[in-house]
């Protein structure tokens, strides 16, 4: 199977004050098409930072990143906008709503910003799927957090992404909600066919992907197959 | 804990300090310029009038007014008239006012004029000093000549100032001074000519001019003079600017409102912000009284350091009063720093912003340390009986200090009423355009229109205090244009030959046949040839004048009783009258009482109504009348008007002189003709009725260019409250833009979604002040100046638009920082 993300030689320092602070060193690894793929580590390793590397929302200070085939360093920001609208979801742990628009609204913002006229009709399909049928009007102020999660989920995969970045997509949800959104979200994954990126210092979570990677003070400790798969 | 905190948010502090600063220094410095302009007036109070006392009259003074004159020995005196002067040189013409002095007047203060020596000079070499812009005007120089009437003198200099005239009001007709002794050359004192006597005079320091006020002004108001002293009418000057004074105050204290109002918005968003801080400080212990201290100390320092800088800037704004004013002013203001305005400013700036911020300020009161513990963000708590408290404690103390203001309760609850009308009103049309878009969304719009449209909905918006801001300062300056459009259109004159564009004054009986030949020659129609007779009130019902003069319970107004009247008769009415009460009418049958019609400001003043008698002293003749009707007269009209109109075949036989209207095609016509006039009737006054309109607009420029500074304050603290705003919500927007972009938006798409969205609020706020506006000046047309009313398109054509661009400025005016801001960077913030 070809590779949708491969990362070479990645690293990331930040200037902070007089001293150089490396975030990340020497990363590299493949995902293929239609992975499931797990980030693991404590607090501090890197891992959002990595995540935000891999979707083309940040730069690297050193080495690459090919996303769907492309190199990332060779895009402009509104080139990487673009690129992310077509091919990459994202669920955050903050939800990450816009608190003006409805849960149908913002279902549809992807697909409104590429001009899609089904951009409507998409959404509420996929509000549906997630059992939000009956909320579309609702604001994300009027939603339980495991409600706006399942909006984000459904806003994740409006533009039938090709890979999908979760970071700690049940990190401020209660157990029970949380294995819920999981559930959803490995069985959207699964009808869709798209490659799913979990951030997470969850193991149990991390168990349910293919492939995990063990992160530890900006270096990958270790690459493993899940047990489970 | 306060400073520690500060520390951490001096930047959007300081924006809330900002707020209030141009409303303080606005406030701190009319207080300044008042307190300057009082002691100025006081000083200069013999130098305005130029005299200890002034006695004067309308007519040469009757024989017992004489002696008392002579009594007292004035040192100087003045006989003025307005008249029609001619330049031989170039044959232009002029109204003036001729004021041919004697004596050593003024006794303090200063003639200046130009050259210097000319003041001195004058009057042994019997030559005129000519307003100095007159002389500008038509290319005279010193040296040059002068006609009045008969009498041709040659000009010794140009007048630039003499004690008690502003350049205003100088402008209708500009001054000639010149020696008394030479006004008989002239032979314009003659029937029916307008004329003022006055007599100079300068007294010991030791004189109670009070009490000698008090003693003899009775004696001369039963004989029809009346007595000035240099003290009543500086205070009476005093009052007219404290007028001026109270409304420049009031457009100031206007702009600290608007202040007070972007703080207290800006400070409920910022207590909001810093609701988990405080339940933090709770759970560690922090009292209810203390957390609320913190916030509140940092207010009250904000309110302080506002105050303070804003009454620095006052200090140096005041500079700019006697500038503006210049034109208002009969004097030269001296200005220097009185401490108790700058007190005011920072007092009033701890007061306001504490008061205003206060509300929010409550929630920390109310916060509970449990909110460390919740996740989503909750509302602040609004308790109901504290919001009513702090709702009247800020209504009350606003009423008192327009009270102070004012110094008039009727007029402070009037503004405070008209204040909270307008802002409900802009408030309210903000929130119905607001819930008018969420409920009828335009759905069919493009993406980006319809999201920069609910960004005026997102959480801690400001939308409603930055259209009532943009608002309030495009209704003001609005409000003036209109306005000034209503008075100028009212006085306006139409360019046709079918209305009066020229009016002939004292036209004596044998003169009137050669005046309506020239009027023939230079192809002008005599549109109206009215007869004009003189008279005065001698009795009211069955009380004579001076039985009225010197009943002290009287409400009858003094004017009715001292003026010369100029009535007419004729047995019909014209367009600009109208009767409102009792009946016209237009003949009068022999044997019985004359029937007159008044007008309704003759009938107030004198406390007269349809069936009263009244009684005219027709030049000796005493005429008995009865009041048949009351007339609504349109005096803005610029046509010949009258308060007591009598019916044909009562005084065709008084001595009489006639008024002429007429029209000319252009300006050169009105030259040429008003030049043949002056040249073959010397006594002959012109009022060209276009030069007035010009004189008017001109004036109105002059009030309006004030008023305009002044709404130019509130304009100015709008800007920096959306100033406030747009870095309040800075870093809402960075997240939303971000988040859009990473799920894919363009810069372009997010540039155009801001741009649009300050565009709305431009549009909205400054349409909403322009229409709120457009109304108020409706009403004005329709009820107070009962005319039609046409739009200026200038508040349209220009305000509208280029406000909304102001607004979308200041509002992309951080974009780039907004746009910059790495997407990785706010959502680590926000996990």
């Amino acid at each position: 199977m070809p590779n949708i993300l491969k990362i070479t030689g990645l690293e990331k320092t930040y200037n902070s004050g007089s001293k150089e602070l490396t975030v990340l060193k020497n990363i590299n690894f493949e995902i293929q098409k239609g992975e499931t793929f797990s980030i693991i580590g404590p607090s501090g390793s890197g891992k959002t930072t990595l995540l935000g590397l891999c979707a083309g929302l940040d730069q690297p200070s050193a080495g690459q990143v090919e996303l769907c085939g492309q190199n990332l360093s060779d895009l402009n920001e509104d080139q990487r906008a673009q690129l992310r609208n077509k091919e990459v979801g994202f669920i955050f742990q903050n939800f990450q709503l816009l608190p003006t628009l409805s849960a149908l609204e913002n279902v549809s913002v992807p697909l409104e910003l590429q001009g899609n006229p089904q951009a409507e009709a998409k959404s509420k399909a996929l509000l549906e799927k997630v059992g939000l049928g009956s909320r579309l009007d609702h604001y994300p102020s009027q939603l339980s957090g495991g409600e706006q999660q399942r909006v984000a989920l459904a806003r994740a995969f409006s533009n039938a992404p090709s890979i999908l970045f979760a970071d700690e997509p049940t990190g401020n949800l209660d157990e029970e909600t949380g294995n819920k959104v999981i559930e959803l979200l490995f069985e959207l994954n699964r009808e869709a066919g798209t490659t799913l990126v979990i951030i997470s210092h969850d193991l149990e979570l991390a168990r349910k992907t293919q492939h995990i990677l063990r992160l530890k003070g900006g270096q990958i400790l270790t690459e493993e197959s899940s047990i489970a798969h | 804990m306060a400073w520690r905190d500060a520390r951490a948010s001096r930047v959007r502090l300081f924006l809330f300090m900002a707020s209030i600063v141009l409303g303080i220094a606005a406030v701190v410095s009319i207080q300044l310029f008042g307190t300057n302009l009082k002691d100025n007036i006081q000083k200069q109070s013999k130098a305005l009038m130029g005299a200890d006392y002034i006695i004067d009259s309308d007519d040469l003074p009757n024989e017992r007014a004489q002696e008392i004159i002579d009594s007292l020995q004035p040192q100087a005196s003045e006989v003025n008239f307005v008249s029609m002067v001619a330049f031989p040189k170039n044959g232009n013409t002029k109204l003036v006012k001729v004021r041919g002095l004697e004596g050593e007047f003024p006794f303090y203060g200063s003639i200046d004029t130009e050259p210097k020596s000319a003041a001195e000079v004058y009057q042994k070499q019997g030559g005129a000093l000519v307003d100095a812009t007159l002389m500008l005007q038509f290319d005279i120089q010193p040296g040059d000549s002068i006609k009045i009437g008969e009498l041709t003198l040659p000009i010794a200099g140009a007048l630039k100032a003499i004690p008690g005239s502003t350049a205003i009001s100088t402008s209708v007709a500009p001054p000639v001074l010149m020696p008394r002794n030479l006004i008989d050359q002239t032979e314009l004192i003659q029937f029916g000519s307008r004329k003022e006597y006055q007599y100079f005079f300068k007294v010991s320091d030791s004189l109670d001019l009070e009490a000698f006020e008090d003693q003899i002004d009775p004696q001369l108001d039963a004989e029809e003079a009346d007595l000035d002293t240099h003290t009543s009418t500086s205070q009476r000057l005093g009052r007219r600017y404290e007028n001026v004074g109270n409304f420049l105050n009031l457009a100031a204290f206007i702009a600290l409102l608007l202040g007070c109002i972007g703080i207290a918005s800006s400070v409920h968003i910022y207590i909001k912000e810093k609701l988990k801080s405080i339940a933090v400080l709770k759970c560690m212990g922090a009292s209810r009284r203390q957390s609320f201290i913190i916030f509140l100390l940092q207010i009250a320092g904000i309110g302080f350091i506002g105050g303070l800088i804003g009454s620095i800037i006052g200090v140096g704004l005041q500079k700019l009063f006697p500038i503006i004013l210049q034109e208002f002013l009969p004097f030269d203001v001296e200005i220097s720093i009185a401490f108790a305005p700058i007190l005011m400013g920072v007092i009033l700036g701890v007061l306001m912003s504490v008061l205003f911020a206060l509300l929010p300020l409550l929630s920390t009161w109310y916060v509970s340390p449990l909110e460390v513990l919740r996740v989503t963000e909750n509302k602040l708590p609004q308790p109901q009986k504290a919001r009513i408290l702090v709702f009247s404690t800020i209504l009350v103390f606003l009423y008192f200090f327009s009270f102070w203001l004012l110094d008039d309760a009727l007029y402070a609850l009037g503004f405070i009423g008209g204040t909270l009308v307008t802002f409900s009103i802009l408030a309210g049309i903000a929130i119905g355009v607001m819930n008018l878009i969420r409920n009828y969304f335009p759905k069919g719009f493009g993406y980006t229109t319809r999201q920069s449209l609910l960004n005026l909905f997102r959480p801690n918006n400001q939308t409603v205090v930055l259209v009532v801001t943009i608002g309030l300062g495009t209704f003001l300056i609005s409000t003036l244009y209109f306005t000034k459009d209503i008075l100028l259109e009212k006085t306006n004159v139409e360019q046709s030959t079918q209305n009066a564009n020229l009016i002939l004054l004292d036209i004596q009986s044998d003169q009137r046949d050669a005046v309506a030949e020239t009027l023939t020659e230079n192809e002008a129609p005599i549109l109206d040839n009215i007869p004009i007779v003189t008279m005065r009130v001698q009795q009211i019902n069955d009380k004579t004048a001076n039985a009225i003069r010197k009943d002290t319970t009287s409400t009858i107004r003094g004017w009715v009783l001292n003026h010369e009247f100029r009535t007419t008769y004729r047995d019909q009415l014209t367009d600009s009258e109208e009767v409102v009460k009792g009946e016209w009418v237009s003949t009068f049958s022999e044997g019985e009482t004359v029937p007159i019609s008044i007008s309704e400001n003759f009938a107030e003043d004198a406390k007269v109504g349809v069936g009263d008698a009244l009684v005219f002293n027709v030049q000796g003749v005493l005429k008995k009348t009865q009041v048949k009707s009351i007339r609504k007269i349109d005096w803005g009209a610029l046509k010949p008007n009258f308060n007591i109109l009598f019916p044909s075949g009562v005084l065709e036989k008084a001595p009489q002189f006639d008024v002429i209207t007429t029209a000319v095609a252009n300006e050169e016509a009105s030259a040429n003709l008003q030049r043949d006039l002056v040249a073959a009737f010397p006594n002959l006054t012109v009022i060209d009725l276009r030069q007035v309109y010009s004189i008017i607009e001109d004036i109105l420029n002059k009030v309006s260019w004030v008023i305009n500074f002044m709404a130019f304050f509130s304009i100015l603290t709008g800007i920096i409250v959306l100033i406030g705003s747009v870095r309040t919500s800075k870093y809402q927007r960075i997240k939303e833009s971000v988040l859009l972009r990473t799920l894919g938006a363009k810069n372009t798409q997010i540039l155009k979604i801001s741009a649009l969205e300050y565009v709305f609020l431009g549009l909205l706020g400054s349409l909403v002040g322009i229409v709120l506006a457009l109304v108020s000046s409706l009403c004005l047309a329709l009820f107070v100046f009962e005319q039609a009313f046409v739009p200026s398109w200038i508040p349209f054509g220009m305000f509208l638009p280029g406000i909304s661009l102001l607004v979308v400025l200041i509002g992309l005016s951080n974009i780039q920082s907004v746009l910059r801001s790495s997407p990785l960077e706010v959502l680590r913030k926000e996990a």
